[in-house]
């Protein structure tokens, strides 16, 4: 039962930093390996602020915003001066934005890592097992924030013109859609996210460190493209079936070790059955 | 004054020169055909014109506006819309939803509505189908979905790119009715086609285009009966 409830707590974590991957990845059409440093600098915003006032909700609050402004700064400045360049062109400048952050942080904050002491949790206690209080607070939080885009972009206008950017860019230019607009919206509901995964990541592991993003983006990465990179639902069963699988592994003493190439095992097995991952479409060629 | 007035236009791809200083112009109220064999550039001009692709040189002016180096997504508001080729319809979306888009930079709900139901009244299967996704239309469905999609935004000049293209011939006069039908309910447009007949037969004046330069205009009656074009684009 804790298990579960772990394992899907760290899904969701997962699942929200998986978002910001295949939303950037749908939408304008790259990878912008730089996502995980955003989490990286959550995290650091929740630190720095929570040093000087001491308060979690305002820590929340100035995380969500600095990751939101990074991004759209981030995408106006880097990519989108390179929007219709070479993918390898786009892949490698998000590489440098990536290890920009990390050093940026490094020089403010020093290499070593720094505790962070968000909320205490009473563990909650349910017949004979007891569960986490943090991993039932993550699981609850991500799940109304992950229906909340789910309507945003089935249900609202403009999630309809991110939509149409997504299958056909040049068309939704002829629709009116301000093709440039809905892409910064996108970079900003992606740092969004990765805001609200830093301050999850944080009750999960309470600790920052300059290379904290690179090992949740990686497994989110995975887990959007185990998913189908660019599906928004792909992302979300991607992310809850890696946390799955990853909190089980941990907890078995066989298999623990392992736990990290059992992941990217996974992978590669989806990729060899279902190249485009579970919910990923085949691109259409174009006529 | 033209509605559309197009000047010494050119675009290159690289460096193929694909559209080497073309002029033509689209009075209100007409409907305009360009003719022209595959590859001779229509599409290009279509895309240039709505700013998806750049020009090399040349000017475009839009209901008095020099509309040469406007972004495509302010256009729309401006009045132009285009059914692209190969119609480009979002797949994944539903009709109505596609419909919606399609009056993406309209403000007014009441507004909207009322074309919407003007759309559905002369397109009574796309009513029918409002819920399908978009995708699993017919050919012909989505061709009309197309060119409802572009009527949401009220256009004054509607660009259509091949409208026929992939149809069956019943189909293809149906086409040609519907777009009749749309200029005579005031909106003028400029049609590119393969299916010369037909499209001469319906407009006003039309162009011919060769490997990137006019080489004829006229009246459609006019083309229609010129012997060169007879043979080169009537099949004899
Ligand atoms: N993206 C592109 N890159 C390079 N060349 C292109 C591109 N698009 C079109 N061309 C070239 O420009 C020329 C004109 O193409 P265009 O698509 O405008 O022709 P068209 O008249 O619309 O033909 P069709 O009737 O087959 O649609 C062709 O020689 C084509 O190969
Ligand atoms: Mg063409």
């Amino acid at each position: 039962m804790s298990t579960l409830i772990d394992g899907l707590s760290l899904g969701v974590i997962y699942a929200l930093i998986a978002l910001g991957y295949t939303m950037v990845y749908g939408i304008a059409k790259m990878l912008n390996f730089a996502h995980g440093d955003i989490i990286m600098v959550g995290a650091y915003s929740v630190f720095a602020t929570l040093a000087l006032c001491g308060l979690a909700f305002p820590a929340i609050l100035v995380a969500v915003i600095v990751c939101v402004l990074l991004g759209i700064s981030v995408e106006r400045v880097a990519y989108r001066p390179l929007r219709g360049a070479s993918p390898l062109a786009v892949l490698i400048t998000a590489i440098g934005v990536s290890y920009l952050l990390q050093s940026i942080a490094q020089l403010i904050f020093g290499a070593k890592p720094r505790t962070v002491e968000l909320f205490s949790f009473t563990p909650i206690r349910i017949g004979n097992s007891t569960i986490s209080g943090a991993s039932l607070l993550t699981l609850g939080v991500c799940i109304v924030i992950m229906a909340a885009l789910t309507l945003f972009v089935n249900r609202t206008k403009t999630g309809h013109a991110m939509l149409a950017v997504s299958e056909d860019r040049g068309a939704a230019q002829l629709m009116g859609i301000n093709v440039n607009r809905i892409i910064m919206l996108t970079f900003a509901i992606g740092s969004a996210l990765a805001a609200f995964a830093s301050v999850f990541y944080l009750l999960y592991i309470p600790s920052v460190n300059p290379t904290l993003g690179s090992m949740p983006g990686i497994k989110a990465f995975t887990a959007a493209v185990i998913g189908g990179i660019g599906s928004i639902p792909g992302a979300m069963i991607g992310g809850v079936l890696l946390g799955l699988i990853e909190t089980i592994c941990l907890r078995v003493p066989a298999l623990a070790p392992f736990t990290t190439s059992i992941e990217f095992g996974l992978l590669i097995v989806i990729l060899l059955f279902k190249p485009t991952g579970l919910l990923g479409k085949r691109r259409r060629e174009k006529v | 004054m033209a509605l559309l007035e197009v000047t010494g236009l050119e675009v290159s791809y690289g460096p193929i020169k694909a559209i080497r200083g073309v002029d033509f112009s689209v009075n209100q109220g007409e409907i305009v055909a360009l003719i022209g064999a595959n590859g001779a550039g229509k599409t290009t001009i279509m895309h240039a014109l709505c700013n998806l692709i750049g020009k090399q040189a040349g000017k475009v002016m839009f209901d008095g506006q020099d509309i040469t180096a406007i972004p495509a997504h302010k256009l729309v508001p401006m009045g132009m819309a285009q059914v692209p080729e190969g119609r480009r319809i979002f797949q994944e979306l539903t009709v109505s939803e596609n419909l919606t888009l399609g009056a993406y930079t309209r403000k007014d709900k009441a507004e909207i509505n009322a074309t919407l139901e003007e759309v559905y009244q002369r397109f009574p299967i796309l009513k029918e189908r409002q819920k399908q996704i978009a995708g699993t239309l017919s050919g012909g469905e989505q061709q009309m979905l197309a060119m409802s999609r572009a009527l949401m935004s009220h256009p004054k000049l509607l660009l259509l790119d091949e409208p026929s293209m992939g149809l069956s011939p019943l189909y293809v006069s149906n086409i040609f009715e519907m777009i009749q039908e749309v200029n005579k309910s005031g909106t003028t447009v400029l049609l590119v086609e393969q299916n010369a007949k037909q499209a001469l037969a319906i407009a006003n004046r039309a162009y011919v285009l060769e490997i990137g330069v006019i080489s004829k205009t006229g009246t459609g009656k006019e083309l229609l009966n010129d012997d060169s074009i007879r043979r080169a684009y009537l099949g004899g």
